[in-house]
């Protein structure tokens, strides 16, 4: 898989944190943020996910041009798909070196990890996959690990 | 307001509420940051008509996102070195959520204190919606 760059701006961990409902100072003011223990602004410990506004493919965004498999005209865009969801996301683990701060540039690298199968009540077969990102700086010091679980169900999941 | 070891046991807890009545908007707001578009999250006609789903519902992520700001609430800023979750049930709009921490134990490594916390955010209803953990650096 591509090596993404990703560039951590302010105004986008303001963004983010404003989207999470954390006032937080850390994450928006850089005088108050001065002044605590973090010595300035950091990034949220969830804010790493962002990483796909930097992924030129990623599959869940609209791009120009090409079919959007949201409603429109008629309630998908894209003819012929399947009634049933497409992935939803299982799990999320973060391993941190340390928080990520506006100015840092880093490369995210990801890969495949295990794969496993579970029959559930909710949602018919489940296949679950595992993904790994490793974040290095600007530097080429590791910052943060990431390992996303994702699963795709035979049909939509029961709300039960 | 850095936690201390000496001030934490085990079966301390830290409780907030992080989301009161969840709104569409908001979900909305984390799809534009997050880049996460699927119209799961925003696209009502999408999810109910093509998808079969009864409503556009939160990301994971989000979930995730309003856990870690009751976890940073209690730990303090840049401390976290590990935080982890499950998803464990759908968040809707409308939901309301309240996240605990609870601490599973408190030890030193390498000179180091850390408390290690079970996670857990429910929604009004009692169920659980996201099941996690963490570790987090402390004073001594």
């Amino acid at each position: 898989m591509a090596k993404i760059t990703f560039p951590v701006e302010a105004t986008h961990i303001m963004m983010f944190a404003r989207a999470i409902g954390d006032t937080n100072p850390v994450y928006h003011d850089a005088e108050a943020a001065k002044n605590t223990e973090a010595g300035g602004i950091i990034a949220p410990p969830s804010f790493a996910q962002a990483v796909a506004q930097f992924d030129p493919e990623y599959h869940l965004r609209p791009k120009p041009g090409q079919k959007w498999f949201g409603s429109g005209a008629t309630p998908s865009g894209v003819d012929g798909k399947p009634a049933s969801s497409g992935g939803l996301h299982a799990e999320q683990h973060y391993e941190y070196v340390r928080p990520l701060r506006p100015g840092d540039v880093l490369t995210c690298e990801t890969k495949p990890g295990k794969t496993w199968e579970r029959e559930s009540k909710r949602a018919g077969k489940l296949t679950f996959r595992e993904r790994v990102t490793e974040y290095r700086d600007q530097n080429g010091e590791l910052v943060m690990i990431a390992r996303g679980v994702g699963v795709t169900t035979e049909r939509p999941v029961d709300a039960g | 307001m850095a936690l201390k070891a000496s001030a934490l046991k085990v079966g301390d807890t830290h409780k907030e509420r992080v989301v009161e009545n969840l709104s569409r908007t908001q979900i909305v707001q984390y799809a534009g940051v997050s880049g996460d578009y699927n119209p799961l999250h925003t696209d009502e006609v999408y999810t109910t008509q093509a998808a079969g789903y009864k409503s556009v519902f939160a990301h994971g992520m989000l979930t995730m996102g309003l856990t870690s700001k009751m976890l940073t609430n209690y730990v303090g800023d840049g401390r976290l070195t590990k935080f982890g979750v499950r998803f464990t049930n759908q968040v809707w709009p409308g939901d309301t959520l309240d996240s605990t921490a609870t601490v599973e134990a408190v030890r030193n490594e390498g000179g180091q204190n850390y408390v290690d916390l079970k996670l857990s955010t429910t929604n009004q209803d009692g169920k659980e919606v996201v099941a996690g953990s963490a570790t987090a650096r402390i004073d001594p």
